[in-house]
């Protein structure tokens, strides 16, 4: 009979062998007198030097084998190891109150172990792992007893531990390690992430595991569900070989596309961008494949400080995107904050419909001088790659215009000041409220491109609050209403030799790529870890046969009947 | 006694491996180093100390070193902040 437990997924893929439990040794401390404790500072020294060469030889191979960034948490085990807070108590302890190493050492470090875990932040309550694999190991040479050793193992084995830790993880050898299992843990401990990295399909968080898995019996992990399924019988087996096939056809698919421009199946070329709020977010672009940045939302660098950040440290984030983007193009989004979304530091009055209200190009333009800030360091950053300014919110022509000003005005003092200003830089606005996709045709004369921001354009279409669970029916990405204001928005950039992007949620969506390649959108913006599924999606259309749908599909009168048509095309 | 402040800007706030290259560059220095956080002093060449405070992104801390060499301390601080990212003034 076959029973199953289930956990978080934690390390995509599906791997099948036998159960090795790795457990802990009983590390039995009892607290005692000492007679003598200048030699039992000597033995806890012994002890602690011991543990420092074990780790340094782990931290090394870990650098050869994984990363330099896996192993900066072996830098920080040997930090603990010397760490004067840890160190200096314990050492109290035996000299003054003759107490024994391993209950100073216990005593000690698990007062830092409940403080850790009982802090209200997750990664914070994972360190407490840190330091017990720490202690642990200074413990096992303090009593003499030897640590299980998982580099040891020689034969496929599936690791079942009540937790592992980050030692355990990197003496993994992923040729007989054939995935893990632990009964504690969650998705950002190290152990995870180690498993990720090394790509070994892992469950953790896997409730009653210890008491449920016996030595060598077999087991199934499945690291995409979150499933360890204990004894599968035979039709279980052929049921998850067929789902570890079909996932690593599809990952070695995606994988092939990574370096792949984004092509239909009729030859016609779209770019896929991402979106993103940080510099740091441009590492996971790139490892994904990602033609562009279609949306960098700005307003993160306002965020979470005590005031304005300097011309100079936006222009540090914007240069150090631009930089990392090597000349592919990068859409900055200006400042959109007010409604939702405020500063700590900025005393807007409170509004009675924040959406309807002073946010975004509005309240740039009721603030120049931060505006302003803003465009000059834009501005000179644009030297470094191919930037491209977009303006959020624009509902009248007038805005844009005035906004445009403003940054040509900064460019000419920048340009007087002898500073260099790239001359390519592409000025656009976000497609948002329905007046301008209404007045497309007019704006597609004077700005250089459009980006349709769907979650917003949505909301005020419907006039749905989206913030509001009583009126969240009326979200609806496939309303006839919002493919006609879109089609508008595309049409008429192209009758002007302009381009139009989408930025929001409904770019990576796969009912909507269909209609919108149909609808001949040019670029599409979304979260990183969608790019390549969303590449190998595009790669099986033809842009053609979507468009001959177009009609029929604009004619529909419902967002239900319109996800039905294109589920009935595309299957 | 020479202070300084710092606005951390690392999404992830003092994390384990910045803290690790923080605290690591310290050992060198006689002076006592301290970091102050929401009222909260610690022992800045202590990794478990710095990590127990836990401070988040968009935080402010002060930073303050007294002794023969604080001032070299100091600017030593402000490189290992830039370097790893935690804070860029």
């Amino acid at each position: 009979m076959s029973t199953s437990l289930s956990g978080i997924a934690a390390s995509n893929g599906i791997a099948f062998a036998k159960a090795f439990r790795l457990e802990n040794p009983k590390l039995n401390v009892e607290k005692t007198t000492v007679e003598n404790p200048e030699k039992e500072v000597s033995r806890l020294d012994a002890a602690l030097a011991k543990s420092v060469a074990e780790l340094e030889v782990i931290q090394q191979r870990t650098r050869e084998q994984i990363s330099d960034k896996e192993a900066a948490i072996f830098g920080a085990h040997l930090l603990v190891l010397s760490d004067p807070e840890l160190i200096g108590p314990i050492k109290e302890k035996i000299t003054n109150d003759k107490q024994n190493a391993e209950s100073a050492l216990k005593e000690t470090a698990d007062g830092f172990v409940e403080m850790f875990e009982a802090m209200d932040n997750e990664y914070m309550k994972e360190r407490a792992a840190d330091i017990r694999d720490v202690t642990k190991r200074v413990l096992a040479h303090l009593l003499g007893v030897s640590i299980q050793n998982p580099s040891m193992i020689s034969e496929e084995v599936i690791i079942i531990a009540e937790d592992l830790t980050p030692s355990d993880t990197v003496q993994l050898n992923p040729q007989f390690v054939q995935g893990f299992v632990t009964e504690i843990g969650g998705r950002t401990s190290h152990s995870a992430i180690l498993a990720r990295t090394l790509e070994i399909p892992a469950v953790v968080g896997a409730k009653s595991l210890m008491a449920t898995i016996e030595n060598g019996v077999f087991v199934i992990v499945d690291g995409l569900d979150g499933k360890v399924i204990i004894n599968p019988d035979a039709a279980t087996i052929s049921e998850y070989q067929v789902k570890k096939a079909q996932h690593e056809e599809q990952k070695a698919e995606w994988a092939k596309l990574k370096n792949e421009a984004t092509v239909t199946a009729d030859g016609q070329a779209v770019e896929i961008g991402a979106n993103i709020g940080t510099p740091k977010d441009t590492t996971g672009v790139l490892e994904n494949g990602g033609e562009a940045i279609g949306l960098y939302r700005t307003e993160f660098l306002y965020m979470g400080r005590e005031e304005f950040p300097t011309e100079e440290q936006q222009y540090e984030a914007y240069a150090s995107v631009l930089k990392a983007m090597e000349g592919k193009p990068t859409v900055v989004r200006t400042l959109d904050i007010g409604g939702d979304k405020e500063l700590s530091y900025l005393d807007l009055p409170k509004e009675l419909n924040p959406f309807l209200g002073l946010r975004a190009i509005r309240l740039c333009l009721e603030m120049p001088d931060m505006f302003r800030t803003q465009l000059r360091a834009l501005l000179r950053a644009s030297i470094h790659g191919n930037l491209k300014i977009m303006f959020p919110m624009i509902a009248t022509l007038e805005e844009f215009r005035n906004a445009k000003a403003l940054l040509l005005e900064e460019k000419a003092k920048l340009l007087e000041e002898g500073i260099e200003v790239s001359d390519s830089i592409e000025v656009g606005i976000m497609v948002e409220i329905p007046s301008t996709a209404v007045m497309a045709d007019v704006f597609a004369k004077e700005v250089d491109f459009f980006s349709i921001g769907t979650n917003d354009l949505i909301q005020y279409t419907m006039a749905a609050d989206r913030m509001n669970e009583q009126v969240s029916y009326l979200y609806q990405p496939f309303n006839p209403a919002i493919l006609r204001l879109v089609k508008m928005v595309i049409d008429a950039s192209h009758r002007e030799g302009k381009w139009t992007g989408m930025c929001g949620e409904m770019a990576g969506d796969e009912i909507a790529i269909p209609i919108l390649l149909g609808l001949g959108l040019d670029e599409f913006s979304m979260s990183a870890s969608s790019i390549l599924k969303a590449r190998a999606q595009i790669s099986k259309l033809s842009k053609a046969d979507m468009a001959s749908h177009t009609e029929r599909i604009l004619a529909l009168g419902t967002s239900d009947e319109v996800e039905a048509y294109v589920k009935s095309i595309v299957s | 006694m020479v202070e300084k402040q710092f606005t951390i800007t690392d999404e992830a706030g003092i994390h384990a491996r910045p803290a690790s290259a923080l605290v690591g560059s310290l050992a060198k220095f006689k002076s006592d180093i301290t970091l102050e956080h929401k009222g909260k002093k610690v022992n800045l060449k202590s990794i478990l100390g710095v990590m127990s405070l836990g401070v988040s992104s968009g935080s402010t801390v002060t930073i303050a070193a007294d002794g023969e060499d604080e001032n070299e301390a100091i600017e030593q601080i402000t490189n290992v902040m830039k370097s790893e990212g935690l804070a860029d003034q």
